[in-house]
């Protein structure tokens, strides 16, 4: 097995990091966790640090974007094998990582993305189902790939995506513009049936569903960049 | 021919071999999917037959009830101010993404 990261974006996570960190730390034992840090202004870097991850400060918040792009940068400079990236607030179940890594590291896959929908659409609420549903649609239409989860915070990918990926976005449309990405440098995707576990906490910290207009003009934007 | 009208017939044509042109290359290195690429080329095959044939607007300006057809510096200043604002929104997104670099340079260099 070659070397792994996990890259845990966070801002203001300090109630969570902690038992995340752990979280990772059991399924994968051998993994690098590196916090991207993002302007929190609690004690998100303390908690990290203590769980024993490493951790990268932004000192002002760039968004989810500014920070998967500062880990996968972190990645590409430390010859890292198969790059995971994974939410900081508890909605993922860490022995998933396990099963979104395989086909990276089996040589099956460039890119792999945990799909929430495949297990659980019957647990996400229903206006989050309206939500992903339009962000599929969107992914598909602007740019030719079909997803079941385009906003999937549960990803990994090998060393020849994390040479070729260049983030250009910096917040949530980041999730969208890594199939852009896919596309653009022809890496070969596979999706992985992951579970999910909303709590109160978690859709505190998502992505709120206002911000989908947002989302899709940004997007928009980015062809033209 | 209408001798006043040929050559803004002349520069809008130009102008859109060079939109067509950005839309194919775009397809073609598989940056726009082809529901995109379908968009786009409708778009500018509408405006194409606009500044070839229009007359053809003013009659469906007629049929939609506006009468007195196009008016020309009406229209054109607010597809001009349009595509202004798009400039500009994506001149803040290059310099937020440029902000975002340093951020990433400042704290990487901390470790």
């Amino acid at each position: 097995m070659g070397k792994l990261l996990v890259i845990i974006p966070a801002f203001n996570e300090a109630l969570v990091i902690g038992k995340t960190i752990r979280g990772v730390r059991k399924s994968l034992k051998d993994a690098e966790i590196l916090v991207v840090n993002d302007g929190s202004s609690d004690a998100t870097g303390i908690e990290a640090e203590k769980a024993g991850a490493i951790v990268v400060s932004h000192p002002i918040n760039r968004g989810l974007g500014g920070a998967l792009g500062t880990g996968l940068y972190w990645a590409k400079e430390r010859d890292i094998d198969c790059a995971i990236t994974f939410d900081a607030d508890g909605q993922h179940d860490s022995e998933d990582i396990i099963k979104v890594s395989e086909p990276v590291l089996n040589g099956n896959a460039d890119v792999v993305i945990g799909t929430r929908t495949k297990f659980g659409w019957s647990e996400i609420p229903l206006d989050r189902k309206i939500v992903l549903t339009l962000s599929n649609w969107l992914t598909w239409w602007l740019f030719g790939i079909t997803t079941t989860d385009s906003t999937s915070g549960l990803r990994a990918f090998n060393r020849k995506a994390i040479e070729k990926i260049q983030i250009k976005t910096d917040q949530m449309e980041v999730s969208n513009e890594f199939f852009f990405e896919i596309k653009r440098c022809g890496l070969r995707l596979e999706e992985v049936p992951i579970k999910v576990l909303y709590t109160e906490y978690s859709r505190s910290k998502g992505q709120k569903n206002s911000n989908a207009f947002s989302v899709g003009v940004k997007l928009l934007l980015r062809l033209f960049r | 021919m209408n001798i006043i009208t040929f050559p803004l017939q002349l520069i809008a044509i130009a102008f859109l071999i060079f939109a067509f042109s950005r839309v194919w290359l775009r397809a073609r290195e598989g940056t726009i999917g082809k529901g995109m690429f379908l968009f786009w080329i409708l778009v500018w095959f509408l405006v194409l037959i606009a500044v070839v044939r229009p007359e053809l607007t003013t009659q469906l300006a007629r049929k939609m009830g506006i009468g007195r057809g196009v008016d020309v510096v009406l229209y054109v200043s607010i597809v001009t101010l349009f595509y202004l604002n798009f400039r500009s929104n994506v001149l803040i997104e290059n310099l937020r993404h440029e902000i975002t670099k340093l951020t990433r340079i400042i704290a990487l260099s901390k470790k």
